[in-house]
């Protein structure tokens, strides 16, 4: 049945939307913009800002667009000088809750506050300024709570109960002592956050920011004795442009080589190297369990640390599923230190690793388990995100539209189009496939089959049965960790009823659209932003000869001089783990 | 930041486990359910204790998040293992007018807490409520279920000190 649609007017235009739209996003159709705080595309309308009211037919009531769906007939009106002096009291009354303290702000310049109030031009303080002392919460390494610079939105605690499904965050108290924090008087480190970021992502003001580490870097690079190496995960090529003025989906992977060497790395090298080899491991993982019967189906994907964490806080029945393989930053981290030192004769203890992540939980994977120092050092000695490298850009004075593109330091940074899309929803699982499907047949894909269609695209969860020489491979994809429960589930009933599982592959990301929409990513993510950047992603993809990680040559030149072979003893020793169960409160 | 840490569910005293799953018995199927088996936990330990969130949590199925919203959102949960003397302020209007705040400062000083506080010993939790009905007798105090009036602030260190000897002299019995 197709949807009833609504004809109203909004500002004497015309408009037709469907039935049950608000009248927010019925305003955007026809390119008004009403002003809000609270509401965001991902999230449902809580009507907490009140700067979205709008006048309906006359009456003086002024509903809030956020919530009140449009309906026939109506004559909405959206700004008036009324209205604009009502929004204006409402951000008053906003700021006069909030610390005057823009200027030493993580969000300075990029505030959905900041920006509303420059654009009402408000130029004083109308009213006396209450702001509840608590001191910030950095116990997580990752993510700081900056509980002074709240303006109870709620937008966090919905991206952490509903859209994640983590219930780390919630609103607690009432009134003026309202605050959002984790349950009872503990640190965030302590409670089941998984350090995904989304309510980073989310949040309109300064309350949740990165732990910004670009002083550690430049004091890394500054220190003679150190000998600075890099790494830029398959996301960040995608989506750092927005900070430069570039559309979203731009790969500035060449750019952001230059950048690096400009900055002072000795070394340039690249996650998507690693995410080949990733594949090389979890593929012989998986024909292993699949062709061979060793070890539990579904193999589960295990590259993405709030995904990890998450399955070893409330799903640990799975530990038996999940792929041993690090994630390619770490398996980056403990080669740029034992074979890539070897190689060149330097120091490992010398070597300090940078890696660009999209993502705030790597920050966190650095010292998640004795694993990650496998080379005999930290691994990976710091991970910056997307946001925190524009700024170290900026910083530098580099002019990165200008700058002519650089190439990787060739033994890491060599990479397929299959360890570019890691950066997207399905990505791990269609550049997996493409490998497995070689080392079952002993052939490639067909040109036209190497896109695996099904496993793409912003469903919350994607399944496929591939066929594999005559047999039907079961594949299943989530992000935003809402969608991963109601997939285990369905796993875990056909277990204990002794039924054949319904997936033989199952790849989970925890940041709805996957690293491409990570908590460390520039701000203002929607899924319109989402799609781009993994177009991005795809289009790079298909435009290389290169498209199977098997075929890398660095990774065949890898194994043949210093790994031997995948799984081997060396592989399991440099480039896996093992997994716990874990108590989702610490305290 | 410094609550202790919490025990692993399987090391939570059985006792506790065997009392929150009666309440669950007996309520589980009816509406608003959380919130009365909050009261039942609290009414038995005068408070409301992690672990027995936790353990209600686990069984329930309704996250700690959501159970801790419940418990601050409402004055009357209590976190805190309560003072064995319970020292009320009246802030109600009257009170209010006739210096409760005052009173509240002298014992918030002298007890060395603040409003909601229970002394480190747990000898004594200080609080402030609205109106007890006793306008006339403003500013008026209720200590240990006894209604005292028209205080001044240099009857509480008497007041304090009566409650500390009572405390002794019952302990000496």
């Amino acid at each position: 049945m197709m949807p009833k649609t609504i004809e109203a007017t909004i500002n004497g235009m015309p408009v037709r939307v469907p039935a049950g739209t608000s009248i927010l996003k019925a305003a955007r159709e026809v390119n008004v913009r009403i002003p809000t705080l609270c509401k965001h595309e991902d999230l449902l309308p809580t009507a907490a800002c009140g700067l979205c009211i709008v006048k309906v037919g006359g009456s003086p009531r002024m509903p809030r667009a956020c919530a009140t769906a449009l309906e026939e007939g109506m004559e909405i009106l959206t700004h008036d000088p009324e209205l604009t002096e009502v929004r204006r009291a409402t951000l008053e009354l906003i700021l006069s809750n909030h610390p005057n303290g823009c200027l030493t702000c993580g969000r300075n310049l990029n505030c959905e506050l900041q920006t509303l109030a420059g654009d009402f031009g408000i130029r004083q303080d109308c009213m006396p300024r209450y702001v509840r002392e608590q001191e910030p919460d950095a116990s997580t390494g990752s993510i700081i709570l900056e509980f002074t610079k709240c303006i109870k939105c709620g937008r966090c605690v919905q991206v952490c109960q509903e859209m994640q499904d983590v219930w780390a965050l919630s609103f607690l108290e009432r009134g003026i002592n309202t605050r959002m924090a984790p349950a009872g008087d503990i640190g965030l480190a302590d409670s089941p956050c998984i350090r995904c970021g989304q309510c980073s992502a989310h949040c309109p003001t300064g309350a949740i920011i990165e732990d910004d580490e670009t002083v550690t870097v430049w004091e890394a690079l500054r220190d003679p004795e150190k000998f600075c190496t890099v790494q830029i995960a398959p996301s960040v090529r995608v989506a750092l442009g927005e900070a430069f003025g570039y559309p979203p989906g731009t790969d500035l992977t060449g750019k952001i080589y230059a950048a690096m060497r400009r900055l002072g790395f000795k070394a340039v090298f690249d996650t998507n190297f690693a995410a080949d080899l990733t594949i090389m491991e979890e593929a012989a993982e998986f024909v292993a369990r699949f062709a061979h019967g060793k070890g539990e189906l579904p193999l589960i994907t295990s590259c993405c640390p709030s995904w990890v964490d998450y399955m070893e806080k409330r799903f640990s029945d799975f530990i038996p599923n999940f792929s041993s393989a690090k994630s390619p930053q770490q398996m980056l981290g403990v080669l740029a230190k034992t074979y890539f030192a070897k190689k060149q004769g330097i120091d490992p203890a010398k070597i300090y690793q940078v890696s660009i992540m999209p993502c705030t939980a790597k920050k966190f994977e650095l010292e998640r388990t004795e694993e990650m120092y496998a080379s005999g050092h930290k691994d990976v000695d710091v991970a910056l995100t997307t946001r925190e490298l524009a700024r170290l850009i900026k910083q530098s004075g580099i002019d990165f539209r200008n700058l002519p593109p650089a190439s990787a330091d060739s033994i890491l940074g060599t990479y397929s189009g299959a360890g570019l899309i890691f950066g997207s929803t399905g990505g791990v699982m269609e550049a997996a496939l493409r490998t497995a499907y070689h080392k079952v047949t002993g052939r490639n894909l067909e040109k036209e089959a190497i896109d695996i269609e099904p496993v793409r695209g912003l469903k919350g969860i994607k399944s496929a049965a591939v066929d594999v020489d005559g047999t039907e491979v079961r594949v299943a994809v989530a992000h935003g960790l809402g969608n991963v429960e109601r997939l285990l589930l369905e796993v875990r009933r056909a277990r204990d009823a002794g039924e054949p599982p319904p997936y033989h592959f199952i790849e989970v990301m925890a940041c709805p659209g996957g690293c491409i929409g990570g908590g460390g990513q520039p701000y203002g993510v929607s899924d319109e932003l989402r799609s781009q950047r993994i177009q991005g992603l795809f289009d790079g993809d298909r435009g290389m000869e290169l498209r199977f990680s098997h075929e890398n040559p660095e990774i065949r030149t890898l194994y043949d001089d210093f790994l031997g072979e995948p799984l081997g003893e060396k592989a399991h020793r440099l480039l896996h783990v093992r997994y716990k169960a874990r108590p989702t409160y610490q305290k | 930041m410094n609550a202790a840490p919490l025990p692993p569910l399987e090391e939570i005293d059985p006792a506790l486990s065997e009392e929150i799953n009666s309440y669950l018995e007996e309520w589980k199927d009816k509406e608003g359910n959380l919130i009365m088996m909050l009261h039942e936990i609290q009414d038995r330990h005068g408070f409301v204790p992690r672990e027995a969130s936790l353990l209600l949590a686990e069984a329930t199925g309704v996250p700690m998040a959501r159970i801790y919203e419940v418990l601050t959102f409402y004055n009357y949960f209590k976190l805190v293992p309560p003072g064995k003397h319970n020292v009320m302020v009246c802030n109600g209007t009257a009170c209010y007018l006739k210096g409760a705040g005052r009173l509240l400062a002298e014992l918030e000083s002298r007890l060395g807490i603040s409003d909601g506080d229970t002394t480190d010993d747990r000898l004594i939790h200080l609080e402030t409520v609205r109106c007890i009905g006793c306008c006339g007798m403003a500013p008026a105090m209720v200590v240990d279920h006894k209604t005292l009036g028209k205080l001044n602030p240099t009857d509480m260190a008497g007041l304090i000190e009566g409650i500390r000897k009572r405390e002794e002299s019952g302990n000496d019995q």
